[in-house]
């Protein structure tokens, strides 16, 4: 047998992450506190420079390198961009809080760019075993993060279940990839894919396997009943730290969903279609039913992305082209929303204070009518409405299910997201009819607020074109 | 007639941006704001007469037709056009925004920018509404709308504001949401989002009914019709005077040019087979709404409950068709209860806006709606007085006035169709009268009551020019409506002749 060395010139991006963030762990020991803004620069051309390597790669069609483990298509080279730029923006958003709340480490930046490696490595997995090193790498660095303010009790109880559920449904995954794995023979996912679009499809063993790895795949999601961990996590951990955890995983949660279920099990699609059916029907009504008892804005943002989350299932259920473009377009304006709704919150914190209850809301438009107005943005897309891109996510989604004749699946998802409207005009309300109980505008910095008002710009940007978007997400399905 | 400037698309960004401008120019220089206002709806109102200047109303073709591109993956387009129902609407709504830009102009104190920033960017919503020929820029339009109408109530309402504003969003996102689905799947039917395409396009009768439903939750909740109207006394009794008249005068109107535009032509089967739901709720509005009217106490929703009552009408008059073809083979029956229908919604965009506007300048001096808080108000506003009987005579049909016109062709076509309809909705000249004279001999006749009303300014130069421009208009419409009615009548006749159809699949 001989060893024939792989091409590397797809994992190129990858490789050169990993290592740009061993320099900065290696970089960041030798530096000062004060000059801990090296680190930041250096995260942020690690972001530059991995984004320059995949935006010019030029991937048209398939390529699979590392005998099969690894696979390189336009879909990944978009979502790859996606987690580069919510990274970057994580990073922007988080350097004046975390330096305000003596968090501003190297940690923080190292375990992110980990992380983010993570999510790299899902997005391109070739197999069940690289998807899995993959999510492991993600979550390790998660758990990590959560649990990054040594001293915050709350964020250490959030850290723990994070990484006791995180454990379990990696473990359930891990035991349904065996089960493949001993059904098949293969670990490699067109292997699992070509024996079963030749073998019988419903026996028993199968549907097991499936489901222990639907289970996993929920879990990453946050779909319910798999969703008790979002809400604390969301909670318990630094703002900056439930910005990322909020953003760029769903995006790997996506991939791991489109590699596993659509590259690998896509002949089970009956199997698991009506699995999905279930978690998302119920991550809809759960999210935005519990979301309107919330008091405390991390948590009411976590319930509205349980329910996000079961509309990029709803897209990935249907089993379409049209439906997996529909809930990749969901997931990235998911980002674009989110990242803006969780920066407004790190505006609004201060020293040793989270502005994390929905009353630090209050009056906003009196203190600050430019954040109000970019907040307003945000909620209105969130909540579906046009000419807000979040309404082009739930419209494209909602095309695909009629397309494949769900329709009553569709008319669910509407009507609860009217209720769930109701939280969010909550916000819009706190902001603008009630009074203010602290005057004076929120300090922030220059950049912060011009990198808010671009991304709540975004939202309406995409919003009002939202062509482009929309047909670079149906081209790479295609 | 096809003219080389965009006038529907500067209808609709001119205000839009012009708003977002007066946004951005804060709240630091309150005047500035104002003025700025009144000049972009100026303008605005300048492109709109345009855009009658330019008007063919001989055919009942869409005209002024803008068509790009703009969601090319689903054959979405940014397409424009109006006929002579759009039309009418168009000029009512960029009439009414100058008059509320006036009317706001010192009541106003507070985030005085913010104000006229949601009055002009809804303008150009609703613009965009009357105008588009995509179903889904439609739909974006009429959904976008509800953003600027939540801030306005929510921030200068009443004290119950927060409930009114909250309750009118959800029930109209609600009654959207399945014209959302049914567009789409119409979509998937037809390949087009085109409303001249979903026109042509085939359907079977369940389908078409679904279909009907849908669209009656929406347009239904926006006219209102009974039994959704709960939010609407609510949201008017609210909302500041400017958005009062807005709803009153336009919004509610979108409901039945929803009717018009999509419920007949593109589901008339459904339409035929459902006639009766619709007439049963419009009697229903005409007669139990008028009583429910007898009994407010308080002015504003007086008003309200009124205008739901008179927009029964209006739906009355869209679905007399059917009747009157099946009873009389009658064309020109049918077509004057459409005619009716549309001449009532302008009219009633008129009348109501101006008695809104009376009871903001009664609210304006006393602050309160009570009509017990008033009494004798003609001794010390007798030119307000005047204007106030006048207005009041109109909605109470008086002829000569514009609110005749509409009721009255109703009513006579609704005398084709079945005499206990026309018995039933002639009640209205009745319960009309009783409600709305009564209020105002309550408020306006008498001995002056208290020392607040002994102590009331007649209306001032302000207020005088714009009930005075509404006075004209609802007169003049009152005794000559042959201009808006010769505007309309080749769209109505076509769109008779796509209600009459059939469109089931052989």
């Amino acid at each position: 047998m001989n060893f024939v060395s792989p091409d590397l010139s797809p994992a190129f991006a990858e490789m050169f992450v990993l290592g740009m963030t061993c320099l900065v762990l290696v970089v960041d020991v030798y530096l000062k506190d004060s000059q801990r803004g090296i680190t930041y620069v250096l995260s942020m051309l690690t972001l530059l420079g991995a984004a320059a390597i995949t935006a010019t790669s030029g991937v048209v069609a398939r390529e699979l390198t590392f005998s099969g483990h690894f696979v390189s298509d336009p879909m990944g080279d978009v979502l790859k961009l996606v987690v580069y730029a919510t990274t970057a923006v994580v990073f922007m958003y988080s350097r004046d809080y975390l330096r305000k709340n003596d968090l501003f480490k190297g940690e923080f930046f190292m375990l992110a760019l980990f992380a983010m490696l993570g999510i790299m490595v899902m997005i391109s997995a070739g197999s069940m075993l690289s998807l899995y090193l993959g999510l492991e790498l993600l979550s390790l660095s998660m758990y990590a993060l959560v649990a990054f303010q040594r001293d915050s009790a709350q964020a250490a109880e959030a850290a723990m279940k994070y990484f006791v559920l995180g454990a379990i449904a990696s473990g359930c995954l891990l035991y349904g990839i065996s089960l493949l794995y001993g059904m098949t023979g293969t670990i490699s996912l067109s292997g699992v894919s070509a024996i079963f679009s030749s073998a019988d499809q419903f026996n028993i063993p199968v549907l097991f396997g499936l489901s222990f790895v639907v289970v996993g795949v929920a879990f990453k999601f946050g779909a319910v009943p798999f969703h008790a961990w979002v809400p604390d996590v969301y909670q318990g951990a630094p703002a900056a730290v439930t910005l990322f955890i909020a953003s760029a995983p769903k995006i790997a949660a996506f991939a791991l969903a489109i590699r596993l279920l659509v590259d690998g099990l896509g002949d089970l699609q009956g199997g698991w279609q009506d699995m999905l059916v279930a978690l998302s029907v119920l991550s809809i009504i759960i999210g935005n039913l519990v979301a309107i008892v919330q008091t405390n804005i991390k948590r009411m943002l976590a319930y509205s992305t349980i329910s996000h989350v079961g509309f990029i299932l709803l897209g990935i259920l249907t089993g379409s082209q049209e439906g997996y473009a529909a809930a990749m377009y969901y997931a990235i304006a998911y980002v674009v929303m989110t990242t803006g709704a969780f920066g407004l919150i790190i505006i609004l914190s201060r020293k040793g204070y989270e502005a994390e209850h929905l009353d630090d809301f209050k009056g906003l438009n009196s203190r600050s009518p430019w954040l109000a107005g970019m907040m307003l943005m945000l909620v209105f897309s969130m909540a579906g409405i046009p000419p807000f891109v979040g309404f082009y996510a739930k419209l494209t989604v909602l095309m695909g299910l009629v397309e494949v004749g769900l329709t009553w699946l569709a008319v669910l998802a509407l009507v609860f997201s009217v209720v769930g409207a109701f939280y969010y005009l909550r916000v819009v309300k706190l902001m603008y009819f009630d009074e203010a109980r602290e005057t004076g505008e929120p300090e922030a910095a220059l950049d912060i607020r011009v990198l808010l008002s671009a991304n709540a710009a975004l939202v309406l940007l995409l919003g009002l074109f939202p062509d482009g978007l929309m047909s670079l997400c149906i081209k790479v399905f295609q | 007639m096809m003219t080389g400037t965009p006038l529907l698309s500067l209808l609709i960004w001119v205000p839009v941006l012009g708003g977002l401008a007066v946004l951005a120019a804060g709240e630091a220089r309150a005047s500035l704001a104002r003025w700025a206002s009144l000049a972009i709806s100026l303008v605005t109102l300048a492109l709109s007469l345009l855009l009658v200047a330019g008007f063919d109303s001989s055919t009942s073709a869409m005209q002024f037709v803008e068509m790009r591109p703009w969601i090319e993956s689903f054959d979405i387009y940014y397409q424009l056009g109006v006929d002579g129902i759009a039309l009418p609407l168009i000029l009512l709504t960029t009439f009414i925004t100058v008059l509320v830009v006036i009317a706001g102009w010192e009541v106003i104190q507070t985030k005085v920018a913010q104000y006229y920033a949601a009055f002009l960017i809804m303008e150009g919503l609703m613009n965009g509404v009357f105008s588009a020929m995509d179903a889904m820029l439609f739909y974006v339009f009429w959904e976008a709308m509800l953003v600027p109408m939540f801030i306005i109530i929510g921030v200068w309402g009443g004290p119950r504001r927060v409930y009114a504003t909250v309750k009118f969003f959800l029930y109209t996102f609600l009654g959207s949401v399945f014209m959302l689905a049914s567009l789409i799947y119409m979509y998937m039917e037809s390949g087009s989002f085109e409303i001249t395409s979903l026109y042509a396009l085939p359907l079977g009768m369940n389908a078409q009914v679904l279909i009907f439903l849908s669209f009656l939750a929406a347009f239904a909740v926006k006219v209102p019709m009974w039994p959704v109207h709960t939010w609407l006394p609510d949201a008017h009794v609210e909302a500041p005077t400017g958005g009062s008249v807005i709803l009153a005068a336009i919004m509610l109107k979108m409901g039945g040019y929803g009717f018009l535009r999509f419920s007949l032509p593109i589901t008339p089967d459904a339409s035929r087979e459902l006639d009766w739901l619709l007439i049963a709720l419009s009697l229903i509005a005409v007669v139990y709404i008028g009583f429910v009217a007898l009994v407010q106490r308080d002015m504003k929703k007086l008003i309200a409950y009124s205008s739901i009552a008179h927009m029964g009408f209006v739906t009355l008059g869209f679905f007399l068709m059917y009747a009157i073809v099946d009873r009389t083979g009658s064309l020109g029956g049918a077509a004057m209860g459409l005619q009716g229908g549309m001449v009532q919604m302008i009219s009633h965009g008129l009348i109501s806006g101006a008695m809104f506007l009376c009871v903001g300048v009664l609210y304006d001096r006393i602050h309160s709606r009570e009509i017990g808080d008033y009494g004798g108000v003609a001794n010390t506003m007798p030119v307000f007085a005047t204007f106030m009987v006048l207005f009041a005579m109109s909605n109470a049909g008086l002829p000569g006035t514009s609110g005749f016109v509409g009721e009255f062709f109703v009513i006579l076509a609704s005398f084709q169709a079945n005499f206990w309809f026309a018995m039933l909705a002639g009640t209205t000249l009745i319960l009309g009268a009783a409600y709305t004279l009564w209020m105002v001999k309550r408020v306006v006749f008498g001995e002056v009551a208290n020392d607040k009303v002994a102590a009331l300014q007649d209306i001032n130069r302000r207020e005088f020019f714009v009930l005075g421009v509404l006075a004209v208009s609802v007169l003049a419409l009152g005794l000559y409506p042959a201009p808006l009615t010769d505007l309309m009548s080749s769209s109505l006749d076509n769109l008779l002749n796509q209600a009459l159809g059939s469109k089931l699949v052989p």
